[in-house]
Formats: C-alpha cells, sequence, structure tokens
C-alpha cells in the first residue's frame, strides 16, 4: 500500500498528489512513468512521473479527472492509500548535451513537460516554453513554468488569458523568426502533439514527443502500447512502455495512435457515468 | 493388493462441452478418492520406474502412488513435496503424455497410469485437508534474492527455503504468479489453486514483495548491494511478437499476451469488469501453441458466436499439447489449418472519418498453404499456393505466435551475457550467468517453453545456488 501524502487540485478538472514509494523515487526521471492501482478491483493504468523527491521518498503525480479510475483516485484523501503502484518505467527524457530547447505542453500534458524543463534548466540549458490551455480555469503550473524558462508563451484557445490561440501559433511564429533550438521536446494531447510536430517539421529541428497509449503491465509484456513509427518509408512496430514513452515526432504514426486511443471509448465512458453515480448516492465529494 | 489390469485409465470428470465452453469454471472436475485408488492400483511399481526420469524434477512417482494406494493421501503429498513445490498446478498443466506418462510400461500396450491425474488428486487432497508446510531446514542467514514468481521463481524459492535460505522474490506485477495467473485461464488452472501453492511457500518463510520491476525499480547489483548473496532470474518470456502483416495496429487486433492478462489478471470476463475487453463476435486466433489454445477458448468462454484458429501448418505438427486441441475441438472451435494471414482488414467509411467505427477489424485476408520438403528441424516448410487467398470474416483477431525476450535486465546488469535470440546464457549443468551469483531459467533462458521445464530449471538452479553459498 502506498500513502498519499498532500494532494491539491490544480484547477477544477486536474489534481496533484504526492505519494510515498521510496523506491520509485530513488530512481525516477522525467519522462518516466508509473503503473497504479486504486484498490484491490482497480485497473492498472499508467501516470507519468510529474516531479520526485528522493530524500522524502515521495512521487508526485498529476492527473486529469477524465475516467472511472481517475475519479476513484480523486475521491481519496490525503493520508488514504492506493492499492499498488509501481515504477519508474520507461527511458527517460534525453536531456544530456542540450544546451537550448523549445518545451511544448498542452493542457495536463504541461504537468510532465514541468520536470523536464526543470532538468533541462538545472544543468544550465536555455528553455523556452509555450504552454496551452482551452480556457483559463484549466491553467496549471504558470509560475513553475516561469521559473525554469528564459522565456514564456501562455496560450488559451478561447483568448481568455495569456495570447489567443493554440500552440503552433508562438512556436510557428519563434521559428520562422529564425530563432532556433538543438531540440524541440513537445508533450500534450494526440492531436496538438500532431500539429505541433508539423509545425517545427519544415526547420528539421529533432523534435521529442511523450506518447502515452493504452497499457496493462507496462514491462512490454502486453504489446497492447504499441504504435508505429514510419522510419525512412518503412513501418516499424515499437511498444510505448519499453521504448519509450519518449519518440522521434517526425516518425510517430498519430492518426493511428488517435484510433487506437479510442479503441475502448464506449466502454470508458460507461464505466465513468457509472462511477459518478456510484459517488453520487453515496455521498462522495469530488 | 491386486493390480488394477485394466487397459485404460479412469476417465477424468469433466464439465460438458456445451456448458463449460460458456464460463469460466475448471474444466476438468478431479477424481475422488476411490477413482484415485483404483488408477493407483493400475501402477506395477517397477523396480526401474522410467516415468521417474521422464519427470522434469524426477518425482519419485511409484513411491507417491504406493501411498494412494495405501489412501496415505497426506504421505503421497509428501513425496511428491520432496521434489515439487507446485503440485496442484503440474498436476493441471504438465504435458504428461509427453514426459512421465510416455515411459510408462503401462502404455506400451493400453494407455498409461494417469499420473499427473493422481498428482493433482494428491495435490487438492492435501490443499483441502492438511494445514501442514513442508519442512525447512534451519536458517543459514544466507539471503537469497528470486526475479519473478512465475514458475521458475516459485520453484527455485521452494526449494532453497526447503534448504535454509532466506527467500525474498521480487514480481513486476501486482500479484504473484507470473504466467500462472496472467497467461493461464482460469478454467484450465483455478486462480485460488494458485495462490494456495503461494500461501504454502509463504508458510515456508519466503518473502514476496509485488510492483518491484527488477532492471528499472532495483537493479540486479542493487540487489547484491542490499545483502542478497546470489540471485536467481526467472522473469519470463517477454515481448510478444506479430506478424509484420498490414492492419495489426487496427482496433481489435491483441496479442495473446494481452488478450489473457486482460482476461484472466485483470479479470475482464467478470460481469462488471474495470478493465475492458472485446467479447463476442467473431474470433480468429493465428498460432497453434498452447497459448493460441488457451485464448480460442477464452474467446468462447467471452461469449464469441464463431472461434477460428488459422495455423499454417496440419494438425500433424500443432505444438499444443493434444489434450488442449481435442479440448477445444469438443467446445466448438474451428481449425483452419494450412493457411496463413497475410493482411487484417479494418472498417473504413470514406465519407465520414469521424465514424466510430472506423479502424475497428472486419475481416483477415489469409491464403492456403502446402507442406514442402522438410526444413533444418526436420518439419516440413509451408509453403503459399499460389492465387488461393481468401477472407475470413472477424472482428477481432489475436495473433499467438510467441515472444521474444524482455529487455529490462540484460539491458541494466552489466556483464549478463545473451544469446543472439536476446535469452540468457546460461550453463546447462548448473543455471548459472556470465555473472558470479547470478543464475537464470525459465522463459527468459529458453523463449517460451513449458511450466514444468521452467520449474527444473528452478530446480536445478536452486542446488547450484546452495552449493555456490554453502562451499
Amino acid at each position: 500500500m502506498y500513502r498519499i501524502v498532500s494532494k491539491k487540485l490544480l484547477n477544477p478538472t486536474v489534481c496533484m498528489m504526492e505519494i510515498e514509494a521510496p523506491f520509485v523515487a530513488k530512481k525516477a526521471e522525467p519522462g518516466q512513468f508509473i503503473i497504479l492501482r486504486v484498490d484491490e478491483s482497480g485497473e492498472r493504468i499508467p501516470l507519468t512521473v510529474a516531479g520526485f523527491d528522493r530524500e522524502k521518498g515521495t512521487v508526485k503525480i498529476i492527473f486529469q479527472i477524465v475516467g472511472a479510475t481517475t475519479l476513484k483516485l480523486n475521491a481519496l484523501s490525503e493520508g488514504d492509500f492506493i492499492q499498488d503502484f509501481a515504477g519508474p518505467l520507461g527511458v527517460a527524457t534525453r536531456v544530456e548535451g542540450l544546451r537550448k530547447v523549445l518545451i511544448i505542453g498542452g493542457g495536463v500534458g504541461c504537468a510532465i513537460a514541468l520536470p523536464i524543463a526543470e532538468k533541462l534548466s538545472a544543468n544550465g540549458c536555455e528553455v523556452t516554453s509555450v504552454i496551452g490551455f482551452r480556457s483559463k480555469e484549466l491553467l496549471i503550473l504558470e509560475d513553475e513554468f516561469k521559473a525554469v524558462s528564459d522565456k514564456l508563451f501562455v496560450m488559451t484557445d478561447d483568448g481568455s488569458y495569456g495570447e489567443r490561440g493554440n500552440v503552433c501559433v508562438p512556436v510557428s511564429r519563434i521559428l520562422s523568426e529564425g530563432e532556433r533550438f538543438d531540440e524541440v521536446i513537445v508533450i500534450g494531447p494526440l492531436i496538438m502533439m500532431k500539429f505541433a510536430v508539423e509545425a517545427v517539421r519544415p526547420y528539421g529541428i529533432p523534435c521529442t514527443v511523450s506518447m502515452n497509449p493504452i497499457m496493462i503491465d507496462g514491462t512490454g509484456m502486453c504489446g497492447g502500447c504499441r504504435l508505429s513509427l514510419n522510419r525512412d518509408g518503412e513501418k516499424v512496430i515499437k511498444f510505448a512502455c519499453v521504448d519509450g514513452p519518449d519518440f522521434n515526432g517526425y516518425e510517430v504514426d498519430f492518426d493511428e495512435a488517435m484510433s487506437r486511443s479510442a479503441m475502448y471509448r464506449d466502454f470508458e465512458r460507461h464505466a465513468y457515468e457509472e462511477t459518478c453515480n456510484l459517488f453520487k448516492k453515496k455521498g462522495v465529494n469530488k | 493388493m491386486k493390480p488394477n489390469m485394466s487397459l485404460k485409465k479412469n476417465p477424468m470428470p469433466s464439465q460438458d462441452p456445451k456448458v463449460r465452453a460458456r464460463n469460466f469454471k475448471e474444466v476438468a472436475l478431479g477424481y475422488d478418492e476411490a477413482v484415485a485408488i483404483d488408477e493407483a492400483l493400475r501402477c506395477l511399481e517397477c523396480k526401474n520406474p522410467a516415468c521417474v526420469a521422464g519427470c522434469p524434477v524426477n518425482i519419485r512417482i511409484p513411491e507417491f502412488i504406493k501411498k494412494v494406494k495405501e489412501g496415505d493421501f497426506e504421505g503421497a503429498y509428501n513425496v511428491i513435496s520432496e521434489t515439487s513445490s507446485l503440485p496442484a498446478v503440474c498436476g493441471r498443466v504438465c504435458p504428461q503424455e509427453t514426459q512421465c506418462e510416455a515411459k510408462c510400461v503401462r502404455g506400451i500396450k493400453g494407455e498409461p497410469v494417469g499420473i499427473g491425474r493422481l498428482e493433482r488428486f494428491v495435490a487438492d487432497w492435501h490443499n483441502a485437508h492438511s494445514e501442514k508446510t513442508p519442512e525447512c531446514a534451519a536458517p543459514n542467514g544466507k539471503k537469497v534474492a528470486v526475479v519473478g514468481s512465475g514458475p521458475s521463481g516459485l520453484t527455485c524459492a521452494g526449494d532453497l527455503a526447503k534448504k535454509g535460505f532466506e527467500v525474498t522474490v521480487f514480481e513486476a506485477l501486482h500479484l504473484a504468479g507470473g504466467v500462472l495467473v496472467y497467461g493461464i485461464p482460469e478454467f484450465r488452472l483455478p486462480k485460488k489453486i494458485v495462490g494456495q501453492e503461494i500461501e504454502n511457500l509463504k508458510a515456508m518463510g519466503v518473502k514476496l514483495e509485488t510492483n518491484i520491476i527488477i532492471g528499472k525499480t532495483l537493479t540486479v547489483d542493487e540487489l547484491f548491494d542490499m545483502g542478497f548473496e546470489a540471485v536467481f532470474i526467472g522473469s519470463g518470456a517477454g515481448l510478444p511478437r506479430f506478424m509484420g502483416i498490414p492492419g495489426e495496429s487496427l482496433k481489435g487486433v491483441y496479442s495473446a499476451n494481452e488478450y489473457l492478462t486482460r482476461s484472466n489478471l485483470m479479470k475482464s470476463y467478470e460481469n462488471e469488469p474495470v478493465t475492458p475487453i472485446m467479447k463476442g463476435g467473431r474470433v480468429v486466433v493465428v498460432g497453434g501453441g498452447n497459448v493460441a489454445m488457451d485464448a480460442a477458448r477464452t474467446a468462447l468462454r467471452l461469449g464469441a458466436e464463431k472461434v477460428y484458429i488459422v495455423y499454417r501448418r496440419s494438425m500433424d505438427e500443432l505444438p499444443a499439447r493434444r489434450e488442449e486441441v481435442e479440448h477445444a475441438i469438443e467446445e466448438g472451435v474451428e481449425f483452419k489449418l494450412l493457411n496463413n494471414p497475410v493482411e487484417i482488414i479494418g472498417f473504413n467509411n470514406p465519407d465520414d472519418p469521424r465514424d466510430p467505427k472506423n479502424g475497428f477489424v472486419t475481416g483477415m485476408k489469409c491464403i492456403r498453404m502446402e507442406l514442402g520438403e522438410p526444413d533444418e528441424k526436420g518439419r516440413r516448410r509451408p509453403i503459399e499456393v499460389p492465387d488461393s487467398e481468401f477472407l475470413l470474416e472477424v472482428d477481432t483477431v489475436i495473433m499467438s505466435i510467441g515472444t521474444s525476450p524482455n529487455p529490462l535486465i540484460k539491458t541494466t546488469t552489466e556483464g549478463l551475457e545473451v544469446n543472439r535470440h536476446g535469452g540468457i546464457i546460461v550453463e546447462e549443468v548448473s543455471g548459472k550467468t556470465s555473472r558470479d551469483g547470478v543464475y537464470a531459467g525459465g522463459d527468459a533462458v529458453t523463449g517460451a517453453a513449458t511450466v514444468i521445464s521452467a520449474m527444473g530449471a528452478g530446480k536445478l538452479a536452486a542446488r547450484s545456488i546452495a552449493e555456490f553459498l554453502l562451499k
């Protein structure tokens, strides 16, 4: 069992928790993920590490309340325990040798992008960050990004905060003005990553994306997280759990990844509604 | 006592095929005491028992059967447990027909003694009637780490615990048992049985740590730093293979590992599952091994209206156990032999890219095969019959064509040598790897094989580790 050391809602749909998991905290690096089960009959879900404290032995997770499992997780409080918490899994984001990096985060993806930005900044790398949200209410981690970025662009789709538009707007502008980076790192919803990669592609700058497909074991055993890369015209199948979650954005078949991510959409919607109803009956606070 | 000279084994009481094909309860129901004694009386107690040599862990078979004849079932259990740590499991999933029973003299004229059925009976009797755990030697103060809680790891742990070692088993998943819990389905090996065997090990002092992925959470080197003096790696087979044909990423295509893990470990077969799985419809399983049979029979029980097995060779080459194939046929699985998939077809609405049906499997294109000359292994090579393609209409495709080794341990353990297939290299006589104090066995070494061969490897390694640490 793993104790919830602290819990905080970052916005109405995004929750941050610090979990006591000393073994994971000792090894975790930005870009890696963990797999958790909320309770004994729960499903296994992967969540990318949003931070860690090696001395305290805690790992930070930030999750959007989108399905039955995240709803149940969010119903727990500080001091409660979650059943399983295993990791760190996957390969850490490569940061060595990078001197100037553009980080693009979308929505809750910003939670995963932040520790990478922090690590780059600590390494003396120049960091430009572009973070985007649907609207002002959904904005998270602005101050944290400000603290580690040399330049920060905050975007909202509806213009309720920062600049109006999606993340591609400032990215295209910066790049067309001639600014160059050693690497671009994009983390967010699949559709956002797809378009961000296309915005960067004409400039040929190495572009890394972080994939978060459906997974069960997270150790390579099930193959459910497979995705297709187009490598020099040839299709290559990779497993996000052991080969990723970071991949070369230019190679990833995003359309296939989007299709696969919707495989259980009806089931998931039903499970979410059932859990909502159950909580309403029991009077559990959201 | 007069021997029972019947040429036939006592039949195994089983659920009716039509009924069992729709439930997840165990297919074989097991002997009762009277039938077990009657079957035991078929054993002639050979002076030089060939069956013992045929068993990968050399259970003293005539000795335990003699105890069954006498009605001393606990005595029989004690004989078995001296050499086997998981008798209730082996009695169910061992391929006895190619091992102990293949060597039985009664099999020369008639059927061999039902050794597997008797082993199962004895283990179940013990679990139902006795709290006693096998005796362990006094603690010798030496710590051994076992990586993986599948059949090789559990066997190695059990044997070492009996010899007085302090054993900790590290499991990556949330539940111990390895392939016994994520792979082999409930109807062939109830999870309760595996749980009982694991409780037996715990009662012997074996510690179990779940959610620890060796190679990630901890490395092999860190285990030594933590005070373990030897490490056994039984991490299993690893990554599922795909064919590399078009359409394998469509929705509705699973690896057998994923399909079985969803159903078994995550209990998707329950009425209100929390982990989804595609149920019903038409299902095709590609491959001819035991895992393919498990997947096909699981699909039936999940409510499939039609289940096919597509295999590129003929019935004679099918690698699965005969009994599993027969069960599958009885339950209504249709074998499409001498066929090979060439493409998986998905739904595509050209007028509406947002059609939710887009990207789901609608069929699998196959080509007929014929058998040509034998290859280097002596198996006749399948060759495509030109212009013989046809479409099988299905909603779910399950690829069961094997696995390749998991890279997690080898990439984080310096000096651990692997072969060109990625399997860990060990000395055949000892299970010792290229690293001092590190031993390995089971599928991590051999690639996908059987539960009992993994147990044999775990047993061998336990003996070598004891010699190494007590010398």
